[in-house]
């Protein structure tokens, strides 16, 4: 579903990616986890070129999205969610119009579909009440089930997650991932960035192991825990399990 | 002859004589007309060379466009809104038969662009970085995000700013006179030149511009008020 083949993006002199090569199939859930300065969220965000690459190809359901008009980008990216480490909701709009306001002004429903599909999502995140709220009156764990109800609102065939339990709260984060968790069971494909090593062990397909701007090691969660081969691997684990 | 005998004279002499408070009615009027027109074409003007310019700054798109309003506001910013008034008036229409109230929005409301311009664009390049990335993710393009998602934000924060902008541009009018336009200022002026009196004709000026911000601070205050919503927690 997603293919990249040597990637790199640098800022300037800073190389952070030094060439990733890696596909990623529908139904996937890719567990990205590594020391801080690795390279793993400007990775994940190369995917739906919020960055963009300095070189490589990154093709999504058999099209390149590195050689497109940024025309066709947008409407790639329809197809791609994103959840990112702070929310990002719209804090102008009410919880009901962040969820609809894609869909509406992109014109792929009338506002009471989406209206009634944005009902069925804030059930299914729980926050059927919350509504004609703003996202200043809510928590930061029901702000991250917002703005993943807000991904959900477009049909994503895919979402990125960017740390998405990293900003909060510690009693919040059980919250978050047990939403993440039913999207998972769903068969929704993730690529997810985090910190959170039981999410990897128990949710992700795969697990990836970056560092220093490379995939250093990649596999199923049992034996990418159990047996880790690359020393650097081994004392990253170490230290945070 | 007591003393409030002899002001209330003065009041009759400066105010219902000759119906001189016309002078002040109809000079209200020009001003209010030139100051909303003036206005209106600041804030079309101003927003898009905002937009220019922070679709510059956070895209590198536009080059052009954005080295024309960096020009413009450099000249319009750098000149006193006096003298291009005489500029667009002695020289750039020197050889139309155009209307003075015309020729007196046009020039307010060039200058006033590029002073909403400016507050516009601070406005815009306040606004984090992610809710632009948040309207990408979802397949908005540029546009759309700026219109949906960043301006409102943007004029919410902007809105003090804009006002006092409009409170400027309400008084800054008062120059008009230069051009022969007998806006309320020159209304006032009229009558103390007609009366020899002074003090009643321009306190009375000073204290409808007084009034009108007063109002004008109001308006904005209400509106603030609404837009707030949001921010409650």
């Amino acid at each position: 579903m997603i293919c990249v083949e040597n990637l790199t993006k640098a800022y300037g002199d800073l190389q952070v990616l030094k060439g990733i090569s890696t596909t990623i199939e529908k139904g996937e859930k890719v567990v990205v986890i590594g020391p801080s300065g690795s390279g793993k969220s400007t990775f994940l965000r190369c995917l739906n070129l919020l960055e963009k690459p300095t070189s490589g190809k990154i093709s999504f359901e058999g099209r390149e999205l590195t050689a497109m008009k940024e025309k066709e980008l947008y409407a790639v990216r329809e197809k791609m969610g994103m959840v990112f480490q702070h929310f990002h909701l719209f804090p102008h709009l009410t919880i009901r119009k962040n969820i609809t306001l894609a869909p509406v002004k992109l014109g792929l429903m009338p506002q009471a579909d989406a209206d009634k599909k944005a009902e069925e999502l804030l059930r299914k995140v729980g926050l059927f009440d919350k509504a004609d709220q703003y996202p200043n009156q809510l928590s930061g764990g029901q702000k991250q089930r917002i703005a993943i109800a807000r991904s959900l609102a477009m049909n994503p065939d895919v979402i990125l997650f960017d740390e998405p339990t990293s900003a909060l709260d510690p009693e919040m984060v059980g919250e978050v991932l047990s939403l993440m968790r039913e999207l998972a069971d769903e068969g929704m494909t993730m690529v997810v960035v985090t910190h959170e090593m039981g999410f990897a062990r128990e949710v992700a397909s795969r697990v990836m192991f970056m560092d220093g701007g490379y995939i250093v090691e990649e596999n199923a969660p049992q034996e990418f825990f159990t047996n880790p081969q690359n020393p650097r691997l081994k004392e990253f684990l170490s230290r945070v399990l | 002859m007591n003393p409030f005998q002899s002001f209330l004279d003065k009041l009759h002499d400066t105010f219902i004589v000759d119906d001189r408070w016309t002078y002040l009615t109809n000079g209200l009027k020009i001003t209010l007309i030139v100051t909303f027109f003036a206005a209106l074409l600041g804030i079309v003007l101003g927003f898009l060379i905002a937009i220019v310019r922070s679709t510059y700054a956070k895209t590198g798109k536009l080059r052009i466009l954005n080295f024309l309003a960096k020009l413009y506001l450099t000249v319009i910013r750098g000149t006193p809104v006096l003298v291009q008034l005489m500029i667009i008036y002695f020289v750039i229409f020197a050889s139309f038969n155009v209307s003075k109230i015309f020729v007196a929005i046009m020039a307010f409301g060039l200058n006033s662009a590029a002073y909403v311009a400016e507050i516009v664009r601070s406005g815009i390049m306040s606004i984090d970085n992610g809710q632009f990335e948040a309207g990408a993710s979802l397949g908005l393009n540029y546009p759309k995000t700026m219109i949906h998602i960043i301006l409102p934000q943007a004029l919410r924060n902007i809105l003090p700013a804009l006002a006092n902008e409009f409170i400027v541009l309400l008084k800054e009018t008062s120059v008009a006179g230069n051009i022969a336009l007998n806006d309320l200022t020159k209304g006032g002026d009229i009558i103390r030149s007609a009366t020899y009196e002074a003090f009643l004709p321009l306190i009375a000026v000073a204290l409808i511009y007084l009034a009108m911000v007063m109002i004008l601070s109001r308006l904005v205050a209400l509106l603030e008020r609404r837009l707030a919503k949001s921010d409650l927690r």
